[in-house]
């Protein structure tokens, strides 16, 4: 099994201030004490402690960060006592902080586009699955995030057409799946009534929801994984988006960052797509009848 | 609804029972435990996970109908095909009664001529017997009480009376409605006066009905009045059919009522146990010896169960129980149990309720055991005993 250790960030001296998942104080992680703990709980895959700023900070504190964190590399090195030049991945940071979409691929695409092709990137805290479809397209491997988890919780659904939310009052009589194209054990078992009578007042909502929602994510990567595989990649994000995007409305930085990554997603897009704010409204609001 | 009699007691009242209800495949030994559901399913074992615990006594489960009220309307509930259906436990029997301890609590002030008031997340809700009777014929339970106006311990003669005169009427109106499929209990109230609890009795035993449901009991009553309460009720009740009683949580509660002869139980305990971070270590056999940890005081344990809370269990690489062979015991140990309920962590939940349910349905079939090889009396002396003993070290 993997375990994948990610860390918030907040501010930075010789070492990194973090707030504990415990009792919420703050507490100070060194380069060395943060490749220690992820040894000692047998992680698969550890991360090198980085200087994280946001990716819409300007000027000289982006510098000093870059510098800071190769420094805290070497350490990392040091105190492994590792002699290598070549890391064996890489990992693409500092993303997912509410930075607008049109920044966010770019950066991506210049990370996937100067780093090595035999390594794995991996991109920390994407994300949505619109997200993975567009990073996997610009070369990403590998994500982690907590969104189908936290937003079962909150009772929404992740299905073909985009969200489910299994609170709204619709649900209480709809004796449909979640997703009727979904083969888990929660599709296979449960209506939205019977889910909408659970989520936010039981566990057992968000337990069924988030189940499926992972079934939901795992399906999505091996679809995406075995579409390459055939040399299917580019129908199969077309079928993604059509279902998504049934009238057409593909964002317009999806349409870009495809375009970038090579990926003709001409058919699934209408041939005036709307301007991005217009956009934004509609993917919010949506929910599936 | 099949039952009959296997194994008596040749001292007290206890008996060793067989129990089939509805569609469903297997046979239940009584006495049994009904674990307890929210909304149909455990509080916290996903359904995936409910193949790990004891079979066939895992698949006795309580179901309260009032939990659906404003959460899904009943004519939905008929449209997806019944409970059975709904929860996808098609091989589940399924027991429903209008009464929990956490969710839907009798309020007697409010109950009235017309039905019974209860307590429930969506408000106080008065529910007559055709709106109970619309939601059992919709959700299609293997096995039914009938409403009762239960009340607590301490109320007047007057009212205890009326109690029993309701509950009489409303299941004769239960009855009444004709609702086919799934087995009906007759409840039977009297609160804390043993001529009213004999007198319910022999009203419901004359009524056409395949077992009965004894309430009124963990509202105010204490431990040392409901022997005799008890005694009145079941004297009064034909030998061959079963007997179910709530509200007796702690196994000395239920050793209580085993002796007085009641078959099945359901109760909220092990939910209780669980949300209190709170595992169950009590030597079911009531020969095994006891957890060593005597030096320990009352938050941590008290000798029949521990709060994973505590921070001595921070390193603890002990599981629970050493010789216990649920999920929670071959997988985890308490330092992580301990970890989790630290950082709030659900899974928390989920590994102590099925560690709990494990624990209590093993100590129901130490008693079955008992009662067949004729030791139940030495058993349960032994037994209390043992935990009155340890409790004084």
């Amino acid at each position: 099994m993997e375990i994948m250790t990610p860390f918030k960030f907040f501010r930075v001296v010789f070492s990194l201030s973090l707030q504990s998942p415990v009792d919420g104080k703050p507490m100070l992680l060194t380069p060395e004490e943060s490749i220690q703990i992820q040894n000692r709980i047998g992680a698969d895959i550890i991360m090198a402690l980085d200087d994280v700023v946001k990716t819409t900070t300007k000027g000289p504190r982006i510098e000093e960060a870059m510098y800071r964190t190769l420094r805290w590399i070497d350490r990392d090195l040091c105190v492994k006592g590792l002699v290598e030049r070549n890391l064996p991945g890489y990992a693409i940071g500092g993303l997912a902080g509410g930075e607008d979409k049109d920044s966010f691929w770019r950066v991506v695409a210049q990370c996937t586009a100067s780093l090595p092709e035999d390594k794995p990137r991996y991109v920390m805290g994407v994300g949505y699955p619109l997200d993975i479809v567009v990073c996997s397209a610009l070369g990403a491997d590998m994500y982690d995030c907590v969104y189908p988890t936290r937003t079962a919780r909150f009772g929404t659904a992740l299905v073909p057409e985009g969200v489910l939310k299994l609170k709204h009052k619709a649900m209480a009589d709809d004796i449909r799946p979640v997703d009727p194209t979904c083969e888990c054990m929660v599709c296979k078992n449960y209506t939205r009534a019977y889910i909408h009578c659970l989520v936010t007042k039981d566990a057992m909502g968000s337990q069924l929801l988030s189940y499926h929602n992972l079934y939901y994510m795992l399906k999505l990567s091996r679809d995406l994984h075995s579409s390459i595989v055939r040399g299917q990649f580019p129908q199969f994000v077309c079928q993604f988006l059509q279902k998504m995007f049934p009238e057409g409305d593909v964002p317009e930085w999806v349409c870009n960052a495809m375009e970038v990554a090579g990926i003709d997603i001409s058919s699934c897009c209408a041939p005036f797509p709307m301007s991005h704010d217009e956009h934004q409204t509609i993917y919010e609001s949506k929910w599936v009848a | 609804m099949k039952f009959r009699v296997k194994a008596w007691s040749k001292t007290g009242r206890s008996r060793v029972g067989e129990l089939e209800l509805g569609s469903c495949p297997h046979t239940f030994e009584t006495p049994a435990l009904l674990l307890s559901t929210r909304k149909g399913l455990p509080h916290f074992i996903s359904p995936q996970l409910l193949p790990s615990l004891p079979s066939p006594d895992s698949f006795l489960l309580q179901c309260n109908p009032l939990h659906f009220i404003e959460g899904i309307p009943f004519e939905t509930v008929s449209r997806i095909g019944g409970l059975h259906d709904m929860l996808g436990l098609r091989e589940y029997a399924l027991a429903a009664a209008p009464r929990d301890s956490d969710v839907c609590i009798p309020e007697s002030n409010s109950s009235n001529k017309f039905g019974a008031s209860f307590e429930t997340p969506s408000g106080r809700h008065l529910i007559k017997p055709i709106e109970y009777m619309k939601m059992i014929s919709s959700t299609k339970p293997d096995l039914w009480t009938t409403l009762a106006d239960e009340v607590p311990a301490w109320v007047s003669q007057k009212r205890n009376r009326t109690s029993v005169d309701r509950t009489v009427k409303w299941l004769d109106e239960c009855i009444g409605q004709n609702v086919t499929g799934g087995a009906v209990f007759g409840s039977i109230v009297g609160g804390s006066s043993i001529e009213e609890r004999q007198r319910c009795a022999q009203e419901i035993a004359r009524r056409n009905v395949s077992g009965y449901w004894i309430g009124g009991f963990g509202l105010g009553e204490s431990m040392e009045q409901r022997p005799a309460l008890l005694h009145a009720v079941v004297t009064n009740l034909p030998e061959e059919k079963p007997r179910q009683i709530f509200g007796l949580s702690l196994p000395e509660e239920v050793l209580q009522g085993i002796s007085a002869g009641v078959d099945l139980f359901d109760s909220t305990y092990i939910y209780d146990l669980t949300i209190g971070g709170l595992a169950l270590t009590f030597p079911v056999n009531g020969t095994e010896p006891h957890p060593s940890d005597y030096q320990l005081n009352d938050n941590v344990s008290d000798f029949t169960k521990i709060n994973l809370k505590a921070t001595i269990y921070r390193k603890d690489e002990s599981p629970i129980l050493d010789s216990c062979n649920c999920y929670t015991c071959q997988n985890h140990t308490k330092a992580y149990i301990n970890h989790l309920l630290n950082v709030h962590e659900m899974l928390a939940q989920t590994l102590l309720e099925i560690h709990n349910t494990h624990h209590y349905l093993a100590l129901f079939r130490t008693i079955r055991e008992a009662i067949k090889g004729d030791r139940f009396e030495e058993f349960k002396h032994k037994f209390i005993q043992g935990r009155r003993e340890a409790s004084v070290l």
